[in-house]
């Protein structure tokens, strides 16, 4: 059977290694973090990695991770993809960043550089972060626009940091950046095993926007600012990537190729590896990227919905954690019938934020993710 | 940076932005963060000879060469590149 698709994996997101300095409690990476990085692709299959993607039509190349600064090949492997003709673009912490490291990437082709702050003070990054790193940030993310490279700053939010949203765009303004990102988390790895003390009361969320309103009234055509509202607070789903498996492409460190970075949490599914298959095949013949393209694979009630090609019944990976189902509909949406399930989540985040609270998140970091670990097979002993 | 007098002054692509054809969408495009915007065959044409500097009587004057049967073209190069202007496609060049 030829399922030849029409559409173009115009993003490629690389992410080149697990490992990372900062240790964000909303990490959407798995938790069984491996501790040894030997697993991770060679320069040589990157680069072919690349190539394959590029002749499918990728043309915007994400470097993130884990800490993509990590690998000491980055700048080759940015040599290597200008060639190729993609437009670059760099997702990082900035640890590990200095000023020369900024103009060898830029010579090299680098097109963009997104920062991402875990607070909005020194106190509070390092709080959050798991890192002291405030300042480094800020020197990095002037430098950044000194050097004249195209700069987004990203503030990730949750309830511990909503009510700094104020603070952080004061910063992003007097340090000159013209484009901001404030992300709500998703709740995917370590974001879902944190999700009670990240998904923020809607006063928060009230709260953050009104600010947001005013700054962008305010600095209209200096700083632009894109704001992700968390989508549990919606009573429509957001599409997952834009459409499974019709624009995104990810590659993890080791390999596995997926329609979204969450999709590893869904059962029954196998990961298809650059290792044993070229990128064309897998695009338009695996099963993994067949499974849920297109609405074919719908139950009731997106099935029959009017609204199916808006949303595509949304993100697969939270229609599994909540109801247990891969193919059922995203119960974000109002119509599922597991839609209390995401009311009852949302009313236990109806308190007021608490600075005590920030204690009991569970950093990502390794001796964290042995705990786990271990709980969880207490559990099913 | 966005601001120059569009009839007198030198001006090219915006390095931000990125220009190329794409083989996969059969057609040019400018890639910039994240993003890219697919262009038309005479945004294309246009575009093109922004990548040096150069001024819009050169880029009319380009393009009435390539194009000797094509009407109205000095109108229509001017209300791209003022769009292109407005968009910060095109910047200009101090000399
Ligand atoms: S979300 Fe935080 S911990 Fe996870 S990869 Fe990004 S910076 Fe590292
Ligand atoms: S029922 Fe399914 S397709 Fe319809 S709006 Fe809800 S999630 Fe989207």
């Amino acid at each position: 059977m030829d399922k030849t698709t029409s559409h173009i994996p115009m993003w490629l997101l690389a992410e080149l290694t697990f490992a990372c300095p900062v240790q964000c409690s909303y990490c959407s990476n798995p938790l069984e973090l491996s501790a040894s990085r030997k697993n991770e692709l060679s320069t040589e299959e990157w680069i072919r990695v690349m190539r394959q993607a590029r002749k499918l039509g990728a043309v915007q190349l994400g470097f993130s991770g884990g800490e993509p600064l990590v690998r000491t090949d980055l700048e080759e492997l940015v040599v290597e993809a200008k060639s190729l003709g993609y437009y670059i673009n760099l997702i990082t912490s900035s640890i590990g960043l200095t000023a020369e490291k900024i103009t060898t990437l830029k010579e090299a082709g680098l097109g963009h550089i997104q920062i991402s702050f875990q607070g909005s003070n020194r106190e509070s990054n390092q709080l959050l972060g798991g890192t002291d790193s405030f300042d480094h940030k800020v020197a990095m993310t002037k430098e950044v626009i000194k050097q004249e490279l195209a700069l987004g700053l990203n503030f990730v939010l949750h309830r511990q940091n909503l009510h700094q949203v104020e603070e952080f765009l004061t910063m992003a303004q007097s340090l000159g950046a013209e484009f901001v990102e404030l992300a709500n988390c998703q709740y995917y790895g370590w974001g879902l095993h944190n999700r009670e003390h990240l998904l923020p009361s809607q006063e928060q969320l009230i709260d953050a926007e009104r600010v947001t309103n005013e700054f962008r009234e305010k600095y209209k055509g200096d700083m632009d600012i894109f704001f992700v509202a968390p989508d549990y607070y919606d009573d429509r789903p957001k599409k997952c990537s834009n459409g499974w498996g019709t624009t995104f492409m990810t590659v993890n460190p080791e390999g596995e190729v997926l329609p979204c970075q969450a999709a590893k949490v869904i059962p029954g599914l196998e990961f298809p590896n650059v290792r044993d298959n070229d990128l064309k095949d897998i695009w338009h013949n695996s099963d993994l990227f067949n499974r849920f393209r297109g609405t074919d694979w719908m139950t009731e009630p997106c099935k029959s919905c009017p609204e199916k090609e808006i949303d595509l019944g949304g993100c697969r990976c939270q229609a599994l954690m909540l109801t247990g189902d891969a193919t059922n509909a995203d119960p974000v949406c109002s119509l599922s019938p597991h839609h209390d399930e995401v009311l009852r989540i949302t009313a236990k985040a109806q308190r007021p934020y608490e600075e005590e609270e920030t204690q009991k998140l569970v950093f990502r970091n390794p001796g964290n993710s042995k705990k786990i670990r271990a709980e969880k097979s207490e559990l099913t002993e | 940076m966005s601001e120059f007098n569009l009839e007198t002054a030198s001006f090219k692509l915006n390095p931000r932005y990125q220009y190329q054809w794409e083989e996969a969408q059969q057609c040019h495009v400018l890639l910039y963060p994240e993003g890219l915007i697919k262009l038309s065959g005479s945004a294309a044409e246009i575009l093109q000879r922004c990548q040096q500097p150069t001024t819009m009587a050169a880029v009319v004057g380009e393009l009435n060469t390539a194009f000797p049967e094509a009407e109205g073209l000095a109108n229509d190069v001017k209300e791209f590149l003022a769009d292109a202007q407005q968009q910060v496609w095109i910047v200009q060049v101090s000399d």
